[in-house]
């Protein structure tokens, strides 16, 4: 039969968990958790908030005797700006693969550095690209056109002069 | 006695001590006085912060070459070389754009010696990169990962993985052609977990690809910034990184008993001679560890020091030795080849063909086929894979010899020229036929990142070595037929992407019949 009458505690008796180690796991405790969160707000600091890359908008000017369908690469841009009988269109040249700079092929570009090939309209044909070349928005203002890298639009829109 | 005499003695006593004062610095800092007793000799060790990394003694099957082929000091004398070269080039090289290439040039062709320590360095950094992997390579095929060196197993991952990003983030610091190309194809590879969240369609929620590039880059072009974060991890955060971890892989080796070797290592070194006895007869659960005998379950437990010789003069003086010979093998390749310089790195035309440094070309191989499993999904196979090892090896048959275990050396032959075959099989294949792309032009990227040559080599590889691991009723066999596999690839995949890969990633025999550009 199991003995039922409580034995009266004693201030001398084991607690459950001793008052030093409480104190100490506690202590422990509070210091992870304030290196946890220091190391959070540190790691904070290496993303940057504002990139110092250049304006993705840039204004063209397209040359009077550009052919129909060759390209216009401005100067310092990776983009190409096209004219063609519906009118004028802007695409990528950074590969969707591993953003090197593809150039102008007879049957479309192809890539310097792991041989994807696209289409003229941009789309895959050949290689490790996983998506077609982006055709970029493109705006018309007077004369000039306004390209914004950042903004991508379906491959067969075009604007009028 | 009188004053006059006093002063005299104090005075007198003042000059011995003055010309005895070099004598006792050197007797403070090396208490243990000249190593020429097996007691000196120890505290030459113990005594000594950066020696007592070490044991006091070596087990003589440690010491025997073909033990290690001395692949781990190689390794050790390479990073030194590649600091002390590294710290002297810091003193002309500036971390700014086109300022850095310019910087390089000067130390190339202005700076006195400078070509020659930018060339040591160079050499020192491949040779390291080689010495680690042959390290690991000969731990492996020893058995030397077993319990109870897990954990340094592991830490020698580490050391692997910081070794190539040392490499990697030197790369750039140039801010040539080669340096601006690699690394933004590196830094792209970084993005690369996008193929996987784009074919899902969640890259707008998690984009663990994007914010890996802008960590890496600080901006999302490789700019100004990229360039100080590179130099950042390449002088402070990875050397510290790979000096604490060099420390604990070092002191790991004494706390494990020293190099691994097999259990019948003594017999074979040489019977034991009649006048000496064994300091343990009945092998106590006690251990013998610098001079206090405790209990314990480290591997020094119920071992004597039979056939130990003191580390001073014999581990230190093989070392040293390693370390003239790896010194002498950069220098004679500094004086044969200059470090490459290409032109002003111009982020409007990509080098062509644009290649990786030549431990990533096997990597760069697999990405031309999918970015996100040949940069980011298979090496994180690899790594995890290689990690597991000694948890799932738990046998202790053929420990510390060659190709010990079942199967022994005919596996590793039947293993490698399997591997080799496979590699080289399913690569003539892409060559020559092309890949899914190619066929089907419209078909999910998800399916070429699921189906590509570097996945179906690593099946390949797996259901090998688990019928090895059926074969031979043994995860030692199955774990020789993968690792020897996977090296395989590795060195068929580095030389195709070394040599025979030109312009626009095309298959070339011989960079003869590149065509003009």
């Amino acid at each position: 039969m199991r003995q039922t009458t409580a034995t009266p505690s004693s201030r001398l008796d084991p607690e459950p968990v001793a008052r030093r180690d409480f104190l100490g796991i506690a202590s422990l405790a509070s210091m992870l958790s304030a290196m946890l969160l220091a190391g959070i707000g540190m790691l904070r600091l290496p993303k940057a908030a504002v990139l110092p890359s250049a304006s993705k908008k840039f204004s063209v000017q397209l040359p009077e005797s550009l052919p129909l369908g060759s390209p216009y690469v401005p100067p310092g841009r990776n983009v190409a700006v096209f004219r063609d009988a519906k009118g004028v269109y802007a695409m990528s040249l950074v590969c969707t693969h591993l953003g090197c700079i593809v150039k102008q092929a007879p049957d479309g570009f192809e890539c310097p550095c792991h041989g994807s090939r696209f289409a003229p309209d941009g789309s895959v044909s050949k290689g490790p690209a996983p998506k077609s070349l982006p055709c970029l928005r493109i705006t018309a203002a007077g004369d000039k056109f306004i390209v914004d890298e950042e903004v991508s639009v379906p491959a067969d829109t075009r604007v009028q002069a | 006695m009188s004053d006059q005499s006093r002063s005299d003695s104090a005075l007198r006593k003042f000059f011995t001590d003055l010309t005895r004062a070099p004598r006792r610095i050197y007797e403070a800092a090396f208490r243990s006085g000249a190593p020429v007793t097996d007691r000196t000799r120890s505290g030459f060790v113990f005594n000594n912060v950066f020696l007592h990394l070490h044991p006091v003694r070596t087990h003589r099957w440690s010491l025997r070459w073909t033990t290690t082929l001395g692949l781990g000091m190689a390794s050790t004398a390479a990073f030194l070389i590649a600091l002390v070269t590294g710290v002297l080039l810091m003193f002309y090289y500036k971390p700014y754009p086109d300022v850095a290439y310019n910087s390089i040039k000067d130390i190339h062709f202005v700076v006195p010696t400078g070509r020659f320590i930018r060339n040591i360095h160079r050499w020192s950094a491949n040779l390291m990169v080689l010495m680690v992997m042959l390290h690991m390579v000969r731990a492996f095929y020893t058995s030397a990962y077993r319990t109870p060196r897990e954990f340094n197993w592991l830490v020698g991952m580490g050391l692997l993985v910081v070794t190539l990003g040392l490499s990697f983030t030197g790369y750039l610091l140039p801010w040539d052609q080669l340096a601006y190309w690699a690394i933004t194809i590196g830094a792209n590879i970084a993005q690369s977990p996008r193929e996987l969240t784009d074919a899902l369609g969640v890259t707008s929620v998690v984009d663990v690809g994007g914010l890996q590039r802008q960590l890496l880059l600080g901006s999302d072009t490789v700019g100004e910034e990229a360039l100080i974060r590179f130099y950042l991890l390449h002088v402070m955060i990875l050397p510290l990184l790979i000096g604490v971890l060099m420390a604990v892989h070092f002191w790991r080796i004494r706390k494990d008993g020293g190099l691994t070797r097999p259990a019948d290592a003594d017999e074979r070194l040489e019977p034991r001679r009649p006048d000496v006895y064994p300091v343990f007869t009945e092998a106590p659960q006690k251990t013998y560890q610098l001079a206090a005998i405790v209990r314990g379950r480290s591997s020094a437990v119920g071992r004597g020091p039979e056939n130990t010789v003191p580390s001073m003069p014999h581990l230190f003086y093989a070392e040293l030795g390693v370390l003239m010979v790896t010194t002498l093998v950069c220098l004679a390749l500094s004086l044969a080849a200059d470090a490459p310089l290409k032109e002003l790195a111009n982020p409007g035309v990509p080098e062509n063909p644009a290649k990786a440094p030549w431990y990533f070309l096997g990597l760069q191989e697999l990405v031309s086929y999918s970015a996100f499993m040949g940069g980011v999904g298979l090496p994180a196979i690899a790594v995890i894979g290689l990690g597991l090892i000694p948890f799932l090896d738990r046998e202790q048959l053929g420990s510390g010899a060659w190709f010990g275990g079942p199967g022994g050396r005919w596996l590793a032959f039947r293993s490698a020229a399997f591997g080799l075959g496979l590699t080289l099989a399913i690569e003539v294949f892409a060559i020559r036929f092309g890949w899914i792309r190619e066929w089907y032009p419209h078909v999910p990227q998800l399916v070429i990142t699921v189906i590509n040559p570097g996945t179906i080599l690593a099946l390949g590889y797996a259901a090998y070595s688990l019928w090895l691991v059926k074969r031979y009723n043994s995860a030692r066999s199955g774990a020789m037929g993968l690792f020897t596999c996977a090296m395989c690839g590795f060195v068929v995949l580095t030389v195709i992407g070394t040599y025979f890969r030109g312009p626009n990633w095309g298959f070339f025999w011989s960079p003869a019949d590149w065509p003009t550009h």
